[in-house]
Parts: structure tokens; C-alpha cells; sequence
């Protein structure tokens, strides 16, 4: 149904049911049937307790959550198209979707856990029941495609596009399926347990329904990169390690520079101040024939110590690479090595926060993994430094020979939301 | 897919006592600043954390800590008139009640072991402000809806027995184009009382069954057995002799003979004809949008449209209710079946009929199943509304 703006939902939301809260009771009822009155008020006492390895972000604040937030272990992304041609129904969603993303993040049920009738089917769909938050972030993104579609300015919005917001240009040997990229709208769900991030994609396409419709979907099974000092480097399915130049919460300057669009950068879009832009780029990797490579080649074509992650240069993981360092071919690290082509003093200084994840997808029809890394990153300016970046790796990197984007999809992602407001105000008001 | 058509507990008594706050609005539950309202439910008690509430919809949260299955019930000032009521709830287990109140005294009861007066105690609603906004629904609209659905079921499984006295005659004369145009066109009474029909659990699996639903060594008959022998498969299959035609026919039409007596003496509920409705759509969703239903012949969209024709005649059925309750959720949901037919119509050829389904592309099946959940959706929630 088109969601409804019910102003009692936030105050409700607030002392709303926490899905442990709410299991401990039904829980313990089972227990009091068997055990008597005792056990009821001992299991009670117990549940009101709350739980102290539950892992929350805030979902309200200047940014959105999901970006600088440690990245967390797994990911439900999904994209959808707008249905409706109501500016006012999209509105209505989106405060929906801000008030459930807020709930399911704190913990809570869809709905505020609101008792209905039992003929009414419940507002939350239930997986996530006696589950800890584990770390859930939502982050919503709107796609070029929002402000302009096929030369029409379907929710007035056309004046307020970004000039960055442009469908990403075709790369060399780029192979994208058009039933994986692009989309209206963007969610990136977050979390530590599969099931929390599903449940969050679930109910917000549940919300949905009448308004938006899903276009695709990617399950991220293991995070690709650390967006924190605190974390360690993840491995990518190459086997190596994976992000370790990048950017990172604790690096404000840098995020500035990079990841948050400033008030100055654009006049049409200072609605989009205090945001950024996520790119995702579903890249297949051709993991058998990776698997036959020799270690000599892998080590080359990445430019890294695969064991340690050290730059082939020298040192430890995080030693800057001497590019310069010659070795008995010519430079030590290769003219075409990843490492040395996506590197920050061979892109103009530019630098992203990459927040990409692992996946498999089952098997193709040849037997063969379908599996790769799901890239996002974020960036302050996707077309004046990462497109000349994606560029040159994709016509250079000799990585590409165990690389295809099969996916591909840009969105801006709003400021965060305060109390009371939604995400993506800032744009429609 | 077989569902049962099982009368919702509290339908099926309380409406004609106007029982189930059916004669009540509807708005989403609250549930005051404390939470529900806590009732234990034992074989002596009957504890109700509150005796004084504001009005406005109440909630109660029913435990049951006895050994007997317990139910709940509302009761008006004069302990008799059903407002809510909770039933079947087992030993250990909790539901809820929501109940639209206006302020009034009213008595609360459990019954542990479903039996006798139960345990009363008085109950007061105040007024708390709150514009409750309440409608009457009429008890002549309860009945209307219940009637008219009652006549139109009746009123397609006596077109479903002709139209498949037709269908069948053109099938065992060996007149196949007839036959074949007849198929989708006859089969849709089926699908428009497809909840109905298949509640009948002994006919539903002679009578509707795909060749996908057999089980290792079960005969097959009915719809769509004729359907592949009207529109075999280029290879391995070996069409029905003149002959062999006659029994597969014959045990089609006594079925649906007997399915339409059935059918004459069957009352609905107004949450039957809610969960109907609902029922409807998800035999869309499920087998039609996929073309899993006429795998052969390919006029899914005659079934599609069937089943959103018997839905809509629920909905439109129940409408006085549910606009008295929610009249939001009912504007939305007309005008969800509005989308939904505008986009089914663009599949209309000059006859009256649809296009095959094998040439609905892959993009276009995605925008009918869009419009199908955006419809669901709200459908879903359509019953509890009223029911409240």
C-alpha cells in the first residue's frame, strides 16, 4: 500500500517493541507453562535486560550511516524503479522508509510492533525476530534516472539533478547487464548477520509495493574492504588483500576532500550537501582460470604480496609502494599492475572509500563459480575522478583478464536525516 | 494450489451478532502509552492489568497460563453482545485483540476450557478525546455482501457446468478449434471461484491438476490433462483416441457436476470473502504470472483476468464495510485494480480475448507481476480491516 505519513508512528517507534524484547516474551511464556508463575517473572527480568553484544549505529545524523560505519561482514543491496508518477506518493515512501530504517536499526519491528488484528497479516515480516541489530546500516540513493527519464521530468525534479549524476559511460570491456545496473532508488542494507540485512530489503520492498518495484538485487557474503584503523584488511576472492589504501573514518580531512559533497560543489544540488555518491560496479571474476595462474603472475598482476599484502617494493602491508624501485625487468611493480594504476599518484590524487563486498552467486550454466566483488565506493565527484580512474583500469589493468563488469549503477546519496525529518528532504522541498 | 476456505474464528459467530466491533471503525491499533492491556488467562483467573481506558482501538494482550485452551471476549454492558473476541489460544501462548471502543462500560471474560460464562469482571472505556470518528456499518450491508457473494459463486458454477458442456462436446466430437477456443473461455468461471472451488479438497485434484503437480504414478485427469492434448508438444506425446477422449471427459464434466451442487448450499463469511479476494491474487502471483498454469496452450492471461474478476467482485462486495472502517485502504485498493486492469487490457486482441502469454516479454511479465504485488499488498490487509 502507499505508505502512510501516521505522525503517531515516530512517537511510537520510540518506545516501540525490540524484536529481542518482544521474543523474550513469547519465549517465555512457553516457559511459564511448564515452570509456573516463577518463571515467568524471572524470564521477564531477564528480557528487559538489553542485550550487550548488540552492535547499533545511529541512523540519524549528518551523514547517513553505512559509509564511514566500519564496514560490516554482509550486504543486501537492491534497486529499484519508481512505479508511481506521484511526487507525493514518492514522498510518502520515503518517510516511510525513513521511519522503518530507523526502526529496524534500533532494534525495533516494522510497524512499531503494533498489536493488529489477528486477520490483518503483521507488519513486520518476523525473520529477524530475537536477532541483535548486528550492526545494521540503511542507506538510500536516488539514481540519475529519478530526475530525468527518457527526456521527461517525472517528479519536477529535473532542475536539481546533480551535473555528477550521469549514467556512468561504458568502459572498455565493459559486458553490463542491463537487469543488474542502474535503478530509481538505491538501498544498502549492512550487517553483521545475513539475515538482519535481508530483513531490512524485505520489508522496505514490502513498504514499497504500489510505489516502487525492485529491479535487481546483489547478497554481499564478506566485506572487501576496511573503512576503519580499527579493522583488519579483508581478502577479495583473488586471495589477496583488499582495501588496504583506503579511505578511512578516521581520516575527516580526506573524507571531506573525497567522500562528502561540500555546499560549494554544485549550485543546482546543495541539497545534496553533507552527501555523496555511491558507485557500484558488479565485477565477475574468472576464478578458475585465476586459480591456474601462477603465484609469480597473480603477485605481478596485482602488484602486492599476497600473504602480507605488502606492496612487491617492500615492507608491510601498509608501506607506500615505490613505484620508482627498479627490479631485474624494469620497475619492480609493473607498468600495467592494479596496485600501481588505481593508485592515488597515477589518478590526479584521487583517493574513494571503497566499501565493496564478496559474492557468489551460485554457478553459471558452464559450471563454472559465478562470483566476484561487488565494488561500491564513495566518492564526492563519481564523473571528474572516478570515471577517469575506471578508465584507465579497465583499458590498462592486467587484471582485466580475470575481470567483467557485468553490472554497473550510480546514485546520490542524500544527507543524513534528523529527528523528524527523511531521508532525501533536503531535495524535494 | 490448494487452500482451505476455514471460516476466520471470529467471522464465523460474530457477525451476525454484530460481534468482532463490525459494527465499529477502524483505524491502526493503539496502544495507549503503557502498551497493551495484559490479560492472564488461568484456570481460576482472569487478571486484566487495567479495570479504566481511554476509548479509541484497545488492545489486549491475552496469555494464557493455564493447562485448557482459553479464550477471550469483550463483552457490551450488557454481557452479551460480542464487541472483540480471541479464541483458540493454547496453553502458554499469547494474541492479541484490537478492538475499536467507544467509551461505555463493557465486561472482559476468559473462558479456560472454552465453556461456560467465563470469568468476568466489569470493564470502562472513558472518553479520552480521541475523535474516534466512528462509522456504523450497517448489518444490511453484512448481509448484502454476504449474500451477493453467496449468488455470484452459485451464478459461475452453473456457467462453469455449461461453458464446460460446451467445451467438452466440441473436445469429443474432435472439433479441436472449437475446443481450443472454448478451453480459456470456460475455464474462467473456474478461476473466478478458484478459492472456493479448490477448497474442496477431493475434486480440486481432478479437476485442476498440471501435469507438474503429479505425483509418481497418479492418474491425470481433468482441465489440464485436455489442455496438452489439444495443444501437444511437438515430440513424446501420443495424442487421446477418439476413444480414450470420452472417459477424460466424462469424469470432467460429472466433477464439475458435483462441484456445482456443492457449491449451492455454501454460505461465505465477510473475512471468507476478504481472505478470497487475497487468495485470488496470490493464484496470480503464484502460477499465472509465471505461465506455469497453461503451460500448453498459453491463455494464462484468460485465467489472470479470471481470478482478478473474482477478486474484484469480493472487493467490491465488502467495499460498504471497508469504507466505513478505512475508506484510505478501500480508494486504494479500487484504484490498484484500476492499474492492474488498464494494464491487462493493452493484451486484449479484436475477440474479446488475450494474446498467448509466450509472447508477453520478460519486462512486460515484470510490470503485470508489479502491478500484481502493488494490488496484493494492500488487499492483504483488507480483511483484518474490516474485521476489526
Amino acid at each position: 500500500m502507499t505508505p502512510k505519513r501516521d505522525d503517531d508512528r515516530t512517537g511510537r517507534a520510540q518506545g516501540g517493541v525490540s524484536r529481542r524484547g518482544l521474543f523474550g516474551a513469547v519465549g517465555v511464556t512457553a516457559i511459564a507453562g511448564a515452570s509456573g508463575v516463577a518463571g515467568w517473572g524471572v524470564a521477564h527480568a531477564q528480557e528487559d535486560k538489553p542485550s550487550t553484544t548488540a552492535l547499533r549505529y545511529p541512523f540519524h545524523g549528518e551523514h547517513q550511516a553505512g559509509i564511514v560505519t566500519p564496514a560490516q561482514d554482509r550486504l543486501h543491496f537492491a534497486a529499484f524503479d519508481v512505479t508511481t508518477d506521484s511526487r507525493d506518493a514518492l514522498v510518502e515512501l520515503l518517510r516511510a522508509w525513513t521511519d522503518a530504517a530507523a526502526a529496524m536499526t534500533a532494534g525495533e519491528l516494522v510497524g512499531a510492533g503494533s498489536p493488529l488484528p489477528y486477520d490483518a497479516p503483521p507488519d513486520d515480516t518476523g525473520e529477524a525476530l530475537g536477532l541483535d541489530t548486528a550492526g545494521l546500516t540503511i542507506t538510500i540513493g536516488f539514481g540519475p534516472s529519478l530526475f530525468e527519464k527518457d527526456g521527461v521530468d517525472r517528479f519536477g525534479l529535473r532542475d536539481r539533478q546533480p551535473r555528477e549524476l550521469r549514467r556512468l559511460p561504458h568502459f572498455p570491456a565493459d559486458n553490463l547487464d542491463e537487469a543488474r545496473s542502474d535503478g530509481d532508488l538505491c538501498v544498502q542494507a549492512c550487517a553483521n548477520d545475513p539475515q538482519v540485512a535481508v530483513h531490512a530489503i524485505r520489508n522496505l520492498a514490502r513498504i514499497g509495493f504500489g510505489t516502487v518495484a525492485m529491479r535487481w538485487a546483489q547478497l554481499g557474503f564478506g566485506r572487501t574492504s576496511s573503512t576503519s584503523t580499527a579493522q583488519a584488511t579483508p581478502r577479495n576472492l583473488f586471495g589477496f588483500k583488499d582495501g588496504t589504501s583506503n579511505l578511512k573514518a578516521e581520516e575527516p580531512e580526506d573524507l571531506a576532500d573525497f567522500v562528502w559533497v561540500q555546499e560549494a560543489d554544485d549550485p543546482a544540488a546543495s541539497w545534496l550537501t553533507g552527501g555523496s555518491y555511491l558507485v557500484a560496479r558488479r565485477i565477475s571474476m574468472r576464478i578458475e582460470t585465476w586459480d591456474r595462474t601462477s603465484l609469480r603472475e597473480q603477485e605481478t598482476l596485482i602488484g602486492r604480496d599476497r600473504v602480507d599484502g605488502a606492496p612487491l617494493s617492500g615492507g608491510t602491508e601498509f608501506s607506500e609502494p615505490d613505484f620508482a624501485l627498479a627490479g631485474r625487468d624494469g620497475p619492480i611493480i609493473p607498468m600495467d599492475s592494479h596496485v600501481r594504476l588505481a593508485h592515488p599518484t597515477h589518478n590526479n590524487g584521487t583517493k574513494m572509500l571503497r566499501r565493496g563486498y564478496n559474492f557468489t552467486d551460485g554457478a553459471d550454466a558452464l559450471g563454472r563459480l559465478d562470483a566476484g566483488l561487488f565494488f561500491i565506493a564513495f566518492v564526492r565527484e563519481p564523473q571528474s575522478r572516478y570515471v577517469p580512474l575506471q578508465t584507465t583500469l579497465s583499458r590498462d589493468d592486467a587484471l582485466m583478464e580475470y575481470l567483467e563488469h557485468t553490472g554497473s549503477g550510480l546514485w546520490a546519496i542524500p544527507p543524513g536525516a534528523t529527528e523528524g525529518t527523511y531521508l532525501g528532504q533536503s531535495l524535494f522541498a | 494450489m490448494k487452500k482451505s476456505l476455514v471460516p476466520l474464528a471470529c467471522s464465523a459467530i460474530a457477525l451476525s451478532l454484530g460481534g468482532c466491533g463490525l459494527t465499529e471503525a477502524n483505524a491502526p491499533a493503539s496502544t495507549g502509552e503503557d502498551g497493551p492491556i495484559t490479560v492472564t488467562s488461568t484456570a481460576e483467573n482472569c487478571d486484566v492489568s487495567a479495570t479504566e481506558v481511554g476509548s479509541g482501538n484497545l488492545a489486549f494482550r491475552v496469555s494464557n497460563e493455564g493447562d485448557e485452551v482459553t479464550e477471550f471476549y469483550l463483552y457490551g454492558s450488557d454481557g452479551l453482545r460480542i464487541v472483540g473476541e480471541i479464541e483458540n489460544i493454547g496453553p502458554g501462548l499469547t494474541r492479541d485483540l484490537v478492538v475499536r471502543a467507544p467509551a461505555g462500560e463493557y465486561v472482559t471474560a476468559c473462558k479456560p476450557g472454552m465453556q461456560g460464562e467465563g470469568i468476568r469482571s466489569a470493564f470502562t472505556v472513558t472518553e479520552s478525546g480521541e475523535d474516534l470518528s466512528v462509522q456504523g456499518v450497517d448489518e444490511a450491508d453484512i448481509t448484502a455482501a454476504e449474500t451477493q457473494y453467496g449468488a455470484y459463486v452459485r451464478d459461475q458454477g452453473q456457467e462453469l457446468v455449461d461453458a464446460t458442456e460446451a467445451f467438452l462436446a466440441a473436445y469429443t466430437a474432435g472439433d479441436d478449434d472449437k475446443a481450443r477456443s472454448l478451453y480459456p473461455t470456460a475455464r474462467q468461471h473456474w478461476e473466478r471461484i478458484e478459492t472456493v472451488a479448490e477448497s474442496f479438497g477431493d475434486l480440486d485434484p481432478k479437476m485442476d491438476l498440471r501435469e507438474a503437480d503429479l505425483e509418481p504414478g497418479q492418474e491425470w485427469t481433468g482441465w489440464h490433462r485436455i489442455e496438452k492434448d489439444l495443444w501437444p508438444p511437438a515430440s513424446g506425446y501420443e495424442p487421446l483416441s477418439a476413444q480414450a477422449r470420452e472417459p477424460v471427459a466424462a469424469d470432467l464434466m460429472s466433477n464439475t457436476e458435483l462441484l456445482n451442487e456443492r457449491l449451492q448450499d455454501q454460505t461465505y463469511t465477510v473475512s471468507d470473502i476478504g481472505n478470497g479476494a487475497k487468495g485470488l491474487l496470490d493464484e496470480v502471483a503464484a502460477g499465472k504470472i509465471t505461465g506455469e498454469e497453461d503451460i500448453w496452450s498459453h491463455t494464462d492471461l484468460y485465467d489472470f483476468q479470471a481470478n482478478v474478476d473474482g477478486a474484484r467482485v469480493a472487493y467490491e462486495g465488502v467495499k460498504p464495510l471497508l469504507d466505513a472502517k478505512d475508506e484510505a485502504l478501500s480508494e486504494e485498493i479500487g484504484t490498484r485494480f484500476d492499474t492492474l486492469q488498464e494494464l491487462l487490457d493493452q493484451y486484449r486482441t479484436d475477440d474479446g480475448g488475450f494474446v498467448f502469454y509466450d509472447t508477453v516479454g520478460a519486462s512486460e511479465r515484470k510490470e503485470l507481476s508489479d502491478a500484481v504485488n502493488a494490488l496484493g499488498e494492500p488487499l492483504s490487509k483488507m480483511t483484518g480491516a474490516i474485521i476489526l
